[in-house]
């Protein structure tokens, strides 16, 4: 579980552009600067091509914080 | 290398290179407005990139999303305030709007073309007023056919009427100066249409396309804003061996080369060769800079089968010194700079070698088989013109010339004797409507004889033209060898009596032939006409302008001040003015 916190971190840290960036299963874009809606753009996007997952249109929505994201993303890397 | 890195490193990494990219000295700032048919905040991230490593800095504005037609048309206030250089109408076929109804017959079709492009139109002339270049996107294939193949057939089908529209907007362009088609389609169909659109990003953000996608439309955006402001490369440096021909020349022997149709590998060096004599054409001057003997290499262009002929080269560099040199001298030779030098050699190695000696001049990865040298070409945008001007169809020719003009040069005594001998002719003239493409050029690509090295986009130029605070001047020189085309341009503004000088350019290929003198005389003649009596020049330093450092100087104007990088000179003419020209025999001013 943590590992997929640990490789998101150096792509958050890319995306926003902040080196010493510590992102938690508590962040969301309410928490940290710069997630703006075309930093989430971003990272949504970078996250799909690094890991070769898509998001459907309804995942997205719901999703409130990283730990919400990494539980997905777990659901779909399992499911490859 | 932006362009080389993907899509997806260039996501995640986008800021810091941005930030990285941003330190560079001697940033040109240029304003892009983009009018949003969909979010392009992703196209505009990637363009910045691309144009920050050519050392342009953008800055932007965005339309609220899908308000590119209020913002041209109702309300431009806020675009008028944001002064835009460029103006890009970013639109895709998700923004049509008039498709034709299911019971369209052949006969109502043209009406429907009409009415959708008459929204368009109104779109540009609202731009009009601005004096921006409007930059506008044709429209790329649905992503879905309703009719199969058919769909490009029927009066109702959507394939039939995007291809209607884009021949539509290209009539436009040909008809209005300041509009320039971004061929969109272009773009979406080399990426692959399943490949450039995101269903996904649409309905979530407005983004019409992959990241993919967008990188490539921004590839092919930067290229388009590069050759508005002239900065496109105009020579291509071949190799010999297994570039322009199969085999190595001095080891298998003329004969034995690979060129003509009788294997795959020969045609592929024929298409090739082909490949290149159409870049002349179209003004692209071509030299050659091997590791072989000169006498030997020049054989390979006496094969039955060659396509290029010896005539064809402008410089022909065939020795055994380091490419690097060579490549330097055929810059000075042709009087180009090594940033508009395009190098395609097989060896790795010394596209290596070449990369790090000489980091200006452009050395595409083409890899070692011919085969993908074209594409490889086509990818990196080197050659992109925003329109053919009837000098881009001569230059070759011209070059020639240069070259009969230089070896005429030898068999003088002094350099006087020379310059008598051309029997040169100029004409010098206010800025005329036919001439403004050709201005603009100039203006956009000359940094060596460039005393301010200022940049307008072709709408400024117009205006300029037509402001009589202005006086602005072109000139064109002729010689017993060819005529060798609208080479200078001077723009000057009125003040209290004062002419200052805004632009001196002159295009290398007439350097030291005493054109400054005429333009200098024309320039005065016209000052004492409208009563000024002083002129002032300044002269700019820039990297690449140190030749100009002392034209004023050597014109007879007087240093007044400034500091080295940013020189301020005077003309009096109130006590008088001794024409300049003694070589240039017939000289019109109108």
């Amino acid at each position: 579980m943590s590992d997929i916190l640990a490789e998101l971190q150096p792509i958050f840290r890319d995306v926003l552009d902040d080196p010493a960036l510590q992102i938690t299963r508590e962040s969301s874009a309410a928490t940290v600067a710069n997630w703006d809606s075309l930093a989430h753009i971003n990272l949504v996007s970078a996250i799909e091509q690094e890991f070769h997952i898509r998001f459907s249109l309804g995942e997205l929505a719901e999703l409130k914080n990283v730990g919400d994201m990494i539980d997905l993303m777990e659901q779909k890397l399992a499911a490859k | 290398m932006i362009a080389n890195a993907g899509a997806v490193v260039l996501l995640r990494k986008q800021k810091g290179l941005r930030r990285e990219l941003q330190n560079r000295p001697d940033l040109l700032s240029i304003r892009i407005a983009f009018l949003c048919g969909s979010t392009v905040n992703e196209v505009a991230a990637f363009l910045e990139l691309l144009l920050l490593e050519q050392g342009i800095q953008p800055v932007f504005y965005f339309s609220d999303y899908n308000k590119y037609f209020e913002e041209a048309v109702l309300d431009t206030a806020r675009l008028v305030e944001f002064k835009p250089d460029i103006i890009f109408v970013y639109t895709s076929s998700a923004n049509i709007q008039g498709w034709p109804l299911l019971d369209t017959s052949e006969s109502d079709l043209n009406a429907y073309v009409v009415a959708e492009s008459m929204r368009f139109a109104a779109i540009w002339s609202g731009l009009q007023p601005l004096g921006a270049v409007v930059v506008q996107n044709n429209f790329e294939l649905p992503a879905q056919r309703l009719l199969g193949n058919y769909d490009a057939v029927s009066p109702t089908g959507r394939v039939r009427f995007i291809n209607l529209l884009n021949t539509e907007f290209a009539r436009a362009a040909a008809a209005r100066t300041n509009l320039l088609i971004h061929d969109l389609n272009g773009v979406a169909a080399s990426v692959g249409l399943k490949a450039f659109h995101d269903a996904g990003r649409w309905f979530s953000y407005k983004m019409l396309t992959t990241p993919e996608g967008s990188l490539e439309v921004a590839k092919s955006a930067a290229a388009m804003v590069l050759a508005i402001y002239g900065r496109t490369r105009k020579c291509l440096v071949l190799d010999l061996d297994n570039t322009l021909w199969g085999g190595v020349i001095g080891d298998d022997g003329p004969e034995q080369i690979k060129i003509g149709r009788e294997t795959a590998e020969a045609e592929a060096f024929t298409a090739f060769q082909e490949y290149c004599l159409q870049l002349r054409s179209r003004g692209i001057l071509l030299a050659v800079c091997s590791k072989n003997s000169e006498e030997i290499a020049r054989q390979g262009f006496e094969h039955p089968d060659s396509v290029l002929l010896l005539d064809h080269f402008s410089c022909f560099k065939a020795n055994w010194e380091p490419k690097h040199e060579n490549i330097k001298a055929i810059a000075s030779e042709l009087n180009i700079g090594l940033d508009s030098i395009v190098f395609v050699d097989d060896n790795p190695a010394e596209r290596e070698i070449i990369s790090a000696q000489l980091p200006a001049v452009a050395v595409p990865d083409v890899g070692s088989d011919v085969s993908s040298f074209i594409r490889v070409l086509e990818d990196g945008r080197y050659f992109e013109p925003v329109r053919l001007s009837r000098e881009d169809l001569k230059r070759a020719e011209q070059y020639q010339e240069n070259a009969q003009r230089a070896a005429f040069q030898g068999r003088f005594q002094n350099y006087d004797e020379y310059l008598e001998s051309l029997e040169m002719s100029a004409e010098v003239a206010a800025f005329k409507p036919v001439y403004l493409d050709r201005i603009t050029q100039l203006i956009g690509k000359t940094n060596q004889f460039n005393l301010t090295t200022r940049r307008y986009t072709r709408a400024q130029v117009e205006a300029i033209a037509a402001d009589p605070s202005c006086i602005s001047l072109y000139g064109k020189l002729t010689d017993k060898f060819g005529d060798n085309g609208l080479i200078s341009v001077i723009i000057g503004r009125k003040e209290n009596g004062i002419l200052h000088i805004d632009l001196w350019i002159m295009s290398c290929r007439v350097l030291k032939r005493g054109m400054e003198t005429v333009m200098l005389d024309a320039l005065v003649a016209e000052c004492q006409s409208q009563g000024i009596r002083e002129i002032r020049g300044y002269y700019i330093q820039t990297e690449r302008n140190g030749l100009a450092a002392g034209h004023y100087a050597a014109l007879g104007f007087k240093r007044s001040g400034g500091d080295d990088q940013h020189q301020v000179f005077r003309l009096d003419l109130s006590q008088g003015y001794q024409p300049r020209n003694k070589y240039i025999k017939e000289y019109v001013h109108e």
